[in-house]
């Protein structure tokens, strides 16, 4: 039995289709990435996965009860961070475990053990007693991740959890995260739009892109199951007939795409290319006018599956960023 | 149980913490009902009354002599003299006096002559209130100008004469228990209409509902917590109003007990009105819309300002049915008054099932999903 099993899950809005028959399933103990640009349908999805959302079709099991059937036993098993910063500003970080700890029902001797040892896993001890106004935006969302452990959940769910935080406090909850699920045999879901994030802190990565699923593996697996080892992006100072053909013909080339007078070639070996490109150039009489190699990144794999660029689909999708009812505010 | 002690919890400390907001919804309705009650509680006094002689007989002089007493005790209002009509209508309009009595010419003749004599009085009666203070003030000055006293005899008119029950109420004190129950509901929209659909839009009852926390528990959680605020400053009201109006022995024991009963239970039929309203909203600028219009649809029917009977059928419908009207009325009693329980048992009984009927309609109503 798997932490999550999804089925045809689908939720539709009128005649939008926010989530499209998705199939899939998270295993007991890894973290598990749903990479998908604004608009995706990550909140969506995950809004049906925790119950806040009644599917239009399809179902989802967590650890083995069902969404639509069972949902307080899906509510007791899990522990959910939805996008939102949600913790009260107002109160202090421990008011704010502690009346999460009292709806879950836990009792006094042991929410103020679980309540200790959070805090100090997140390593908010020296701000137990701060009002949260005085925190910033990482400490906030690292509080609101020990808040959602106080019931001890074997499936932690969280959405979106570093959006617009600075690189530095990623960093940190990337961090805070693997340690909590070594010491606590946790299954993580956990959604972004960050191709790094996904790379570094998930076992498996769900691409997913308009409400359906695009792609599903480890990010190494994913990485190397498009072609090409390494990405040459280069610009130059005109483009003759027939260049793109010159450039597909060097060695160890596996494909290239034109962006008017840039283009991107999937190499095989990164370096045999380069230089023969160096040469090609050189006898057709051009100039470069920009060059970098890089690893294939996950980034790649997006454009690969989904035949569009994440930070496209970033811009793309501003006119989607949903009623500000979900947005995460500051007040 | 835990779980309804978590919300109310959450909500006290929050308010514990930022407290400004609360503390201007009782000072506003202090400071109302002091403008109000100094507003609409004096007699008219100083109006401008032009008197216009056209027959400079005796009776008329007489007259004159009498409008000049009432200026000079009453003094609801001041005479100015006029000789030429066309002047003084023309300072009728442009407001300068507010009425003008006319002696017309022949009127001393008349007099004597038992023809049915008359003066008139022409009055601006865009303000009913100074017009009708004015006409009042003529009528009580002819009293004595058509009897001179005489020595007692017996009479056939029938008079009528006024016991009054309780002291003089003053007008500010006739406001005070719509006052109060108006601080009550303010309290109980910002806790219960912004506030809750605040919180909402910010996602805070996202983190709710992801709880094993059922939709009664939710319900009722909010309310009491709603209600706690709100009983918050009908109590301040109930001390500080009576303090205020002059209300006698304002701190008795015994009567504030009655009215902390009173308090609790309007709290509570407010809030859950309020919930009950507010169950299926989720746009924040809908409470903030019509909380102007629920205010006016709610209070003024209630008879805290007007008296019941003054009003269309259509309007005693909403009377009938506002919660406002019974803890209005319970409020007058006792402070008015200071009756016991039992004169008010009617008004806790429908404030009551009203508050029951409400909780249960907004937990069936209450979406656990968003
Ligand atoms: N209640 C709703 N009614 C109508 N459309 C909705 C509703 N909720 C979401 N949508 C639409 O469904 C789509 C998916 O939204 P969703 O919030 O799931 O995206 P997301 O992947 O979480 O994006 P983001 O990165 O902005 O959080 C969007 O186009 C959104 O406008
Ligand atoms: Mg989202």
């Amino acid at each position: 039995m798997g932490a999550v099993e999804v089925e045809n899950l689908t939720k539709r809005f009128g005649d939008f289709c926010a989530v499209d028959h998705l199939n899939f399933a998270v295993e007991t103990g890894e973290i598990f990435g749903l990479l998908g640009p604004n608009g995706a349908g990550k909140s969506t999805l995950i809004r049906m996965l925790t119950t806040l959302v009644v599917p239009s079709e399809g179902t989802a099991r967590i650890n083995g009860f069902d969404v639509i059937k069972n949902p307080n036993d899906v509510r007791r098993s899990i522990g959910v961070i939805p996008q939102a910063m949600t913790s009260d500003l107002d109160l202090t970080a421990v008011e704010n475990m502690s009346i999460f700890a009292k709806l879950y029902g836990i009792p006094r001797e042991k929410r103020r053990r679980a309540i200790d040892a959070l805090l100090r896993a997140v390593d908010l001890e020296q701000w137990r007693d701060k009002p949260v106004k005085m925190f910033s935006g990482g400490m906030r969302r690292r509080l609101e991740i020990a808040r959602g452990l106080v019931h001890e959940p074997s499936l932690f769910i969280l959405d979106e959890p570093t959006t617009g935080l600075d690189p530095v406090s990623r960093v940190a909850v990337w961090e805070m995260l693997e340690s909590l699920k070594r010491q606590r045999a946790l299954t993580i879901l956990v959604s972004t739009h960050y191709m790094d994030e996904a790379d570094k802190l998930c076992d498996r990565v769900a691409i997913i892109d308009h409400g359906k699923l695009a792609a599903l593996d480890s990010p190494l697996k994913l990485k190397a199951s498009i072609p090409g080892k390494n990405i040459l992006e280069a610009g130059f100072s005109s483009v003759p007939p027939g260049w793109e053909e010159t450039l597909r013909a060097l060695p160890d080339v596996a494909d290239v795409k034109a962006e008017e007078s840039v283009f991107r070639i999937s190499s095989n070996n990164g370096p045999r290319t380069t230089t023969a490109l160096l040469e090609a150039v050189r006898q057709a009489g051009l100039t470069l006018t920009s060059l970098s190699v890089q690893s294939t990144t996950l980034d790649d794999v997006f454009v690969h599956y989904t035949g569009h660029q994440l930070r496209d689909a970033l811009k793309e999708s501003v006119q989607y960023s949903s009623s500000f009812m979900y947005e995460p505010k500051q007040s | 149980m835990i779980r309804i002690w978590a919300i109310i919890e959450r909500d006290l400390r929050r308010f514990r913490s930022s407290p400004t907001l609360m503390i201007v919804s009782m000072v506003m309705p202090l400071m109302q009902l002091v403008v109000l009650g100094y507003a609409f509680g004096g007699k008219v006094k100083h109006l401008q009354l032009g008197v216009l002689d056209q027959d400079h007989g005796g009776s008329a002089i007489k007259v004159r002599a009498l409008a000049q007493a009432v200026a000079a005790n009453a003094q609801t209002f001041n005479t100015v003299q006029y000789d030429d009509q066309a002047a003084a209508l023309r300072d009728l309009r442009v407001g300068k006096i507010n009425g003008l009595l006319e002696i017309p010419p022949a009127f001393s003749r008349k007099v004597m002559a038992g023809d049915n004599p008359r003066i008139a009085l022409v009055e601006d009666n865009t303000d009913q209130f100074a017009a009708s203070a004015l006409e009042g003030s003529i009528n009580q000055m002819l009293i004595p100008y058509n009897r001179p006293p005489v020595p007692a005899r017996l009479t056939a008119d029938a008079t009528l004469s006024v016991v009054e029950v309780y002291p003089y109420v003053p007008y500010i004190q006739y406001l005070l228990p719509g006052t109060i129950v108006l601080a009550i509901f303010v309290s109980a929209m910002i806790g219960g209409g912004i506030i809750f659909i605040d919180d909402k839009a910010r996602g805070l009852h996202e983190g709710y509902l992801v709880t094993p926390i059922r939709k009664v528990e939710l319900i009722l959680g909010f309310n009491l917590a709603g209600a706690a605020k709100a009983i918050l400053s009908g109590l301040v009201l109930v001390t500080f109003g009576s303090i205020i109006a002059g209300i006698p022995d304002p701190l008795n024991l015994v009567r504030l007990a009655r009215l902390m009963l009173l308090v609790l239970v309007t709290s509570l039929a407010l809030i859950s009105l309020m919930f009950l309203l507010m169950v299926r909203v989720s746009d924040p600028l809908v409470p903030r819309a019509i909380f102007g219009v629920l205010n006016t649809v709610l209070f003024f029917p209630s008879g805290a300002v007007y008296p019941i009977q003054a009003f269309p059928p259509w309007m005693r419908f909403i009377t009938t049915i506002d919660p406002f009207t019974y803890a209005v009325h319970g409020f007058k009693q006792i402070i008015l008054k200071n009756t016991g329980l039992m004169a008010i048992s009617g008004d806790l009984a429908y404030l009551a099932a009203f508050t029951l009927i409400s909780m249960v309609a907004a937990t069936l109503l209450f979406r656990r999903t968003l």
